[in-house]
């Protein structure tokens, strides 16, 4: 309790010794049976995210379970989807969305200079995440985080035939094995094809295009694809879903490649506008909570800022992978030429 | 008050002006057509003309059109995709409106119910079928051909993500156009006709090639068009399978320029050739149909002459078996065998029958029941919307009441030149601001809904009304009641079974919409159709075949309960239909 009380004061301390970089991060909350009764007295909340439907479902399961009486109404869709749907909305005066959540960083950056999101910490954010994984102002932080990664069938593919390394996926031998992601559709492959073409360079993309790769378009679905066994090899998709999908019991492997593995952060906000604040805010503490994070984990196959989690034994720690790291700065400049090469090497 | 004093103060003047509401009947309907079809068009075109950046007139996105290479691929292929739905639909369907219209074929009847089945099932729906049985390697039909012939896993017989395989996949689900239409036509061709050949000493083909087929060519070529035009303004079927081959066409091309950073103004004007291609395909019709008048100028002389067909009724049967069952049967098991198995490539054995989806699509998955409920209510309430609409519009035009009343038939034909995702743009551009508000409501799919199905509506009523004589309403007139009045009493009730049949035609048109209703909903505002595009991007199949059949099902029951309540007009539907 006392580290608590001393993170807290550290924290205080470090508010007043920076005043410009924290001058508008609200005070830490804590869930308050107030707050609880206010949420209770709305009776719904809305989230908006890209999390794959199932796994969101979850979640608002335990919600509930929780907080009886509260309703939430889960509206999935790619990141890009998300994004392109509350601009939208927003643009024409509608107010639909509580809490919004999507795995491309570059959104937050944009709802952050529209003025559309409101600032408030919980004190499980204040208290637990590292700095650089939450926005100094307090306007949302990074409610979970997963790997975009190769994988493959272990019954259709030798491990020793197996692709170890980006440039391995331009092997003739792959050709028509491949399933990837759209970044017009996915932050994730949005995220990944920035990181990538930033290390590979774009000619990388262009020979990768001529493998006749099934082009999908979640980052959610090249995982399901390998399931299925419609194709043996994913060039890109959400680690957690192949995380899942191996707890089910799919022959299905993943490659971190030697290059380095790109890592998409989801982050999570309420909305300035938000029809049900209340529930809102009692919503965005519940995501960062331990046990919605041990859940996001466990069920979800999602990785955690939070430190107390703890991940299955089988699964490789992230201290173990070479990870590339996106900087949404520089990817926000980027998105068009992304787009439009994607278009020009992929057909769509 | 004091009108009501009035009133009885001057009963005949009162009851002439207060009870003919033709006039403001015809104004109120002008207004509200010339809203629907005019102003999301008016937008439309001056976005066009807007730069996306603010910068504002500008033409860029006109030069854009011819000078983007990709947006001009886009409408090559959906324009090559579009001819060859119309070709091989014509082919598939043609011989078999014949087979079933003039032929001594076994099951007739049935074969015509199996095709209204495939006219009912959304197309899209029919893609993410096909996805399941035609995938290369994970497609029902490859699996088995592999495991028949003991191939090795790299080997397969038939590729869905393909441009041929997009073709087919929509011809499967728009050939019931050339089929009714052809049928139809086979219908009424006279049989003395074809007898004066037989007497001349014509063998039966001599008959067909030089009588029967000619007579009913106008059908099939407006069959064809009709099939066309569907195709190249489709967007499920192009979005679930030509996305994951590699290519656009040029509705999932539009719906892209609709993603962050959305390009409106060249939305617009991708849009705006489409509009073009459409009115000159549908003039083209017009004047192929306008020439079929001599068909039916020799008139029902007698039933439709039965071919008899010997020894090729076997080879007949397989043909028609064969056609029905890539269309219905293999499709509808697809969807049944994914809605109760673990994953699309599992065999099906007691370890991997499951409940899982459904219980997901039931009680987990938080959108099932709104978007259910949106889907339909909306339902109900376009089809009741337009058949009124098209009730009195027709009634206003066919009986001439009012001058000018021809304008209004022309307003209700229009949006058929609308493809659905320029609607939609258009729709977007018109009631997406803070003016209206209307974006986010389900007020502005019901605009949508009646602009697209109020052709369809207004064809159906305008023929059922050339059909009953004047003599009635007449009668009525001249007995002091109204024009509304005797439409209502009189007139309707003689409809009411083209009134039952609109109204299932405009009810089945608006669930399986996708191409308008993709840009317009919202969270609050989800219809089933969308979620099962959602799905599809994600890659849930198994929750998507359960939404497919829940939805079929109550279609189904739909269509049927709404032909069998008395006072709707009973069982009469089944000797015309």
């Amino acid at each position: 309790m006392w580290k608590k009380a001393l993170s807290a004061a550290l924290l205080a301390t470090g508010l007043a010794a920076s005043p410009a970089a924290w001058a508008e991060a609200p005070a830490p909350y804590q869930i308050t049976p107030e707050l609880v009764a206010a949420a209770k007295a709305e009776g719904k909340v809305v989230f908006y995210t890209a999390t794959d439907v199932a796994v969101a479902e979850k979640l608002a399961e335990h919600f509930k379970s929780k907080y009886p009486g509260i309703a939430v109404q889960v509206e999935r869709a790619g990141s890009e989807r998300v994004f392109q749907r509350i601009g939208q909305e927003y643009s024409t005066g509608i107010y639909n969305a509580d809490v919004i959540e999507t795995s491309d960083a570059v959104h937050f950056e944009y709802f952050k200079r529209q003025g559309w999101l409101e600032p408030m910490v919980p004190q499980e954010v204040a208290d637990k995440w590292p700095a650089d994984e939450r926005d100094p102002d307090g306007n949302f932080a990074a409610y979970r985080a997963h790997l975009s990664v190769i994988a493959y069938r272990t019954d259709l593919m030798k491990d020793a035939d197996a692709p170890k390394t980006w440039e391995d996926l331009l092997d003739p031998r792959f050709k028509d094995k491949m399933v990837k992601a759209h970044p017009g559709y996915s932050g994730t492959v949005m995220t990944s094809t920035f990181v990538l073409s930033q290390l590979l360079g774009w000619d990388y993309f262009e020979k990768l295009g001529k493998q006749n790769i099934m082009q999908v378009q979640s980052s959610t679905e090249p995982p399901k694809k390998l399931a299925q066994g419609e194709r043996a090899l994913e060039v890109d998709g959400n680690e957690y879903n192949v995380f899942r999908l191996i707890d089910e019991g799919k022959p299905i492997k993943i490659v971190y490649p030697d290059e380095g593995t790109p890592l998409a952060v989801g982050n999570a906000a309420v909305l300035k506008q938000a029809p049900n604040p209340n529930a809102a805010k009692l919503f965005y503490a519940f995501l960062f909570s331990l046990d919605a994070q041990q859940l996001n984990s466990d069920f979800g196959g999602l990785r955690s800022f939070h430190p107390d989690v703890k991940e299955k034994a089988d699964r490789t720690p992230l201290s173990k992978i070479k990870i590339l790291h996106s900087d949404p700065e520089k990817l926000e400049p980027e998105i068009p030429t992304i787009k439009a090469n994607y278009e020009k090497y992929f057909g769509t | 008050m004091t009108s009501d004093i009035q009133v009885q103060a001057l009963p005949v003047q009162g009851r002439r002006r207060g009870i003919d509401f033709s006039w403001p009947t015809f104004a109120l309907l002008t207004l509200v057509l010339s809203v629907l079809v005019l102003l999301p068009l008016f937008w439309l075109v001056y976005y066009s003309f807007r730069s996306d950046t603010g910068a504002g007139a500008t033409f860029a996105n006109y030069i854009a059109l011819v000078a983007d290479p990709t947006l001009l691929r886009a409408y090559g292929l959906a324009i090559g995709m579009a001819l060859a739905v119309g070709v091989l639909a014509c082919i598939i369907a043609t011989p078999m409106a014949w087979l079933v219209a003039r032929t001594d074929l076994p099951g007739r009847r049935t074969i015509r119910m199996l095709v209204t089945a495939s006219f009912v099932t959304p197309p899209f729906l029919g893609a993410i079928a096909y996805e399941i049985l035609a995938a290369p390697n994970s497609g029902i039909v490859n699996i088995m051909y592999r495991s028949v012939f003991g191939l090795e896993a790299s080997e397969y017989l038939v590729n869905i993500y393909t441009f041929s395989g997009l073709v087919f996949a929509i011809a499967c689900f728009t050939f019931p156009y050339v089929f009714t239409l052809v049928a139809n036509a086979l219908d009424k061709v006279p049989s003395d006709l074809e007898d004066a050949s037989s007497i001349l000493g014509g063998k039966s083909m001599t008959t067909l090639r030089k009588v029967t087929i000619p007579l009913v060519l106008p059908a099939m070529l407006a069959g064809t068009l009709i099939a066309i035009l569907q195709a190249l303004t489709m967007f499920g079927s192009p979005a679930i399978l030509a996305l994951p081959a590699g290519f656009h066409v040029i509705t999932t091309k539009i719906w892209s320029l609709f993603q962050f950073p959305p390009r409106l103004g060249l939305a617009a004007a991708a849009a705006l050739p489409l509009l073009i291609i459409t009115v000159i395909l549908l003039r083209a019709q017009k004047s192929i149909l306008g020439r079929k008048g001599y068909t039916v100028l020799g008139g029902k002389s007698g039933t439709p002459r039965i071919t008899e067909l010997g020894p090729w009724k076997w080879p007949a049967i397989a043909f028609v078996f064969c056609v029905l069952s890539l269309t219905i049967i293999l499709p509808y098991l697809a969807i049944i065998k994914t809605a109760f198995t673990g994953t699309v490539g599992d065999p099906i054995n007691l370890s991997t029958l499951t409940l899982s989806h459904w219980r997901f699509v039931l009680f987990e998955f938080s959108a099932t029941q709104l978007a259910l409920r949106n889907t339909f209510l909306l339902g109900f309430l376009t089809a009741t919307a337009v058949t009124a609409i098209a009730l009195i519009v027709s009634y206003l035009v066919i009986r001439r009441s009012v001058p000018g009343s021809g304008f209004l038939g022309i307003l209700a034909t229009a949006p058929v030149a609308i493809p659905g995702i320029v609607l939609g743009v258009g729709l977007f551009l018109s009631y997406a601001n803070p003016t209206f508000q209307l974006y986010g409501t389900i007020w502005i799919l019901l605009i949508a809904f009646m602009t697209i199905e109020l052709p369809a509506g207004y064809q159906q009523m305008s023929s059922a009304f050339s059909g009953v004589h004047p003599e009635l309403e007449e009668a009525g007139r001249i007995v002091g009641a109204s024009r509304l009045r005797t439409l209502w009493d009189i007139t309707a009730p003689l409809l009411r079974t083209s009134v039952v049949a609109a109204w299932c035609f405009v009810f089945v048109g608006t669930i399986r919409e996708l191409s308008a209703t993709i840009l317009l909903t919202t969270a609050n505002t989800k219809l089933v159709s969308v979620i099962i595009y959602d799905l599809n991007e994600s890659g849930d199949l198994g929750a998507i075949c359960v939404l497919g059949i829940i939805l079929l099902a109550a279609s189904f029951a739909v269509v049927f309960i709404a032909n069998r309540v008395p006072v709707l007009g009973g069982s009469q539907m089944n000797t015309r239909g």
